[in-house]
């Protein structure tokens, strides 16, 4: 049934002949999402979009956003190799996760502004006025919630007749099928695995957000903010709520679902998923770049001596970042937060931290590990 | 017909059901919300700013939804699919098969999909409003156990269809398993687990052989998995829900500005 709608909206079926202007669009849009790209305009994006939220609040750039966005998605579906990924019945659900979380994060951040813009003239926060009035929650919630239940379900009802759930081959366990993707709420995670090996993007990692996610109550002190929109009166946990979430988890579930191909190749939205497609991996251990090219020697046999120059680098960022920290520019976080706060806090950050700078050095000196003991199954 | 109603209305079967009037006075309306044990998760009066979907963009609400519908459809799905290797695939094949317009499975993939982007948002949405902070630091917390049982959820269902996509994308993340820290086979410290040259953790004893029965994913961890589906994880979600909705309450209701 899905094939109706790629029919309706025109695509699928013979390949199209582009003009250059069409070309030109497919070809910036295969080049801005190579991942170094991708990942760097997201950030810069993110950044930008906080750093001028005043203008992003506007309803005009969320409607023009959406219009174009809606525009380039009728432009895109008529080529056979867009369609063929946007179409699967799987992966609707992605276009919603990209479309809601666009919008709800304008949402949150037009009213942030208002409320900011208020709080500076003294006035109530758009909250604060209604909080004062209280209502009986038979009819006036009790309708919205039925309201709301009800269109959702006639939706739901449509979505379900108009595409029937896909059921592939019976499993095979002799026939790896290639991608081989984790369900799809996971494939930010499996983007990780190009920079990090199983036991950190697989175990370590999703552990740390866990309890991250549970320690932030216990290690956000600012009392404001609590129950309204703001930015201005919580910088950092905002900003940093955006990138983790919106960054590192919304746009990787993206890249994984709609640009990772066969061998987990980057593919562009516009690129056929070739499966002779081959990335060269030319990545470089840490104590290759430390005894081969700096040294001008060969690597030591013994593995702890060979990694010395990863394990010094990795204690020195792990132990002696936290209290250097402390002691000059964070000093009055750590009065604020006391120690033991302040230490959970530094580790779950720096871990965070690493993610970034793992794929910066990737990106820059193809630096495959800081410390590689393919020996003990210890590669950081 | 104003005098058939009225004539139910004062039957005594309506009256042993419902004991108050139509909710149009303060009283009868706040009766009913009293005496109804299912509306009664709601307190008698809210404030405005919380009942707002600009503010709560109605994403914990849809979730409980979900929940609910996914509970129902998958009740369903129950009577027509047996979890063995040699049946599971043929049974989902047979409901696309043989129903006309059956639209079960399709509420319960679509939904299974939904429910992980709504929990996704109503997190959002509460980290945006700063809900987590006192006194809701720990309903934040049953909500991130919530989530992570929500991922399961999803997760284990992903078997159950056992086609290629389904073996496969299972295979994927159990995977990941064998790299646990002193716990997986192929994890780093593991080695150390031995004691006197015999190894503790081999491929046939790690977390993932505990995840899947098996050395790879297998009959033993379609059972597992259908189990853990059906009725293990709903029903500690269940549990928690209860104890999230409860706690919403006692720390104050929807969060709002104090």
């Amino acid at each position: 049934m899905h094939l109706a709608l790629a029919t309706l909206l025109g695509g699928g079926g013979a390949p199209v002949h582009d003009g250059p202007i069409a070309a030109g669009l497919k070809n910036f849009s295969n080049w801005l999402t190579e991942p170094t790209r991708y990942s760097v305009a997201s950030i810069l994006a993110v950044v930008g979009i906080l750093y001028f939220r005043k203008f992003f609040a506007q309803v005009w750039v969320i409607t023009a956003f959406f219009a174009l966005s809606t525009a380039y998605f009728v432009f895109a579906f008529q080529d056979p190799n867009f369609n063929a990924i946007i179409t699967k019945p799987d992966n609707v659900p992605i276009v919603i996760l990209f479309a809601t979380v666009i919008f709800f994060s304008w949402l949150a951040l037009r009213r942030a502004v208002i409320n900011d813009e208020r709080t500076k003239r003294g006035e109530p926060t758009l909250e604060g006025e209604l909080a004062k009035q209280k209502v009986f929650t038979w009819p006036d919630l009790v309708y919205t919630e039925l309201i709301c239940l009800i269109l959702f379900t006639a939706g739901m009802v449509v979505w379900s007749i108009l595409i029937t759930a896909p059921i592939e081959e019976p499993a095979a366990t002799a026939r790896t099928p290639n991608p081989s993707k984790a369900p799809w709420y996971f494939l930010g995670l499996q983007e990780l695995l190009v920079y990090f090996d199983p036991w950190l993007a697989g175990v370590l990692l999703p552990s740390f957000i866990i309890v991250g996610l549970c320690a932030i109550p216990y290690l956000d002190l600012n009392p404001k903010g609590n129950g309204y929109y703001t930015f201005e009166e919580r910088p950092f946990a905002i900003a940093f709520f955006w990138v983790g979430f919106l960054l590192f988890w919304v746009s990787f579930v993206i890249l994984g679902t709609f640009l990772r191909g066969p061998n987990w190749s980057f593919f562009g939205p516009f690129e056929f998923w070739d499966l002779h497609k081959l990335e060269p991996m030319v990545n470089v251990d840490l104590s290759t770049y430390f005894w081969v090219e700096l040294m001008d020697k060969p690597r030591p046999d013994n593995p702890f001596v060979r990694e010395a120059p990863g394990i010094v680098a990795l204690i020195g960022y792990f132990l002696v970042l936290p209290p250097l920290f402390g002691k000059t520019v964070m000093k009055k976080l750590v009065e604020e937060m006391g120690m033991v706060r302040f230490n959970v806090f530094m580790h779950l950050f720096l871990w965070f931290v690493l993610i970034p700078v793992k794929m910066g050095l990737r990106w820059t000196v193809d630096l495959k590990y800081f410390i590689g003991m393919p020996e003990y199954f210890f590669n950081v | 017909m104003t005098k058939l109603f009225t004539y139910i209305r004062e039957s005594q079967i309506w009256k042993s059901i419902f004991r108050h009037g139509y909710p149009d006075t303060p009283r009868n309306r706040t009766l009913a919300v009293l005496s109804n044990v299912f509306l009664h998760l709601h307190p008698v009066k809210v404030r405005r700013s919380g009942i707002r979907l600009s503010y709560t963009w109605c994403m914990g609400g849809l979730t409980f939804f979900l929940f609910l519908i996914l509970t129902l459809t998958g009740l369903l799905l129950m009577f027509y699919y047996r979890p063995t290797a040699d049946k599971a695939y043929e049974d989902i094949f047979a409901l696309r098969e043989h129903v006309p317009i059956g639209v079960m499975r399709e509420m319960h993939r679509w939904g299974a999909h939904l429910m992980v982007i709504s929990v996704w948002l109503h997190m959002y949405r509460v980290f945006l409003t700063g809900s987590y902070k006192p006194p809701r630091e720990f309903n934040w917390n049953v909500g991130v156990i919530l989530l992570v049982l929500t991922l399961l959820l999803s997760f284990t269902g992903y078997l159950l269809p056992w086609d290629q996509l389904a073996v496969w994308a299972i295979t994927v993340g159990t995977n990941m398993a064998r790299a646990t820290p002193f716990l997986g086979h192929e994890g780093p410290g593991a080695a150390l687990v031995s004691f006197g040259g015999i190894d503790f953790i081999h491929a046939g004893d790690d977390v993932r052989f505990g995840l899947l029965a098996g050395r790879f994913v297998g009959e033993g961890a379609l059972l597992r998995f259908y189990v853990l589906h059906c009725v293990g994880f709903p029903l500690i979600a269940a549990t928690l829900m209860a104890v999230h909705f409860w706690r919403v309450r006692k720390d104050g209701g929807i969060s709002g500005p104090l």
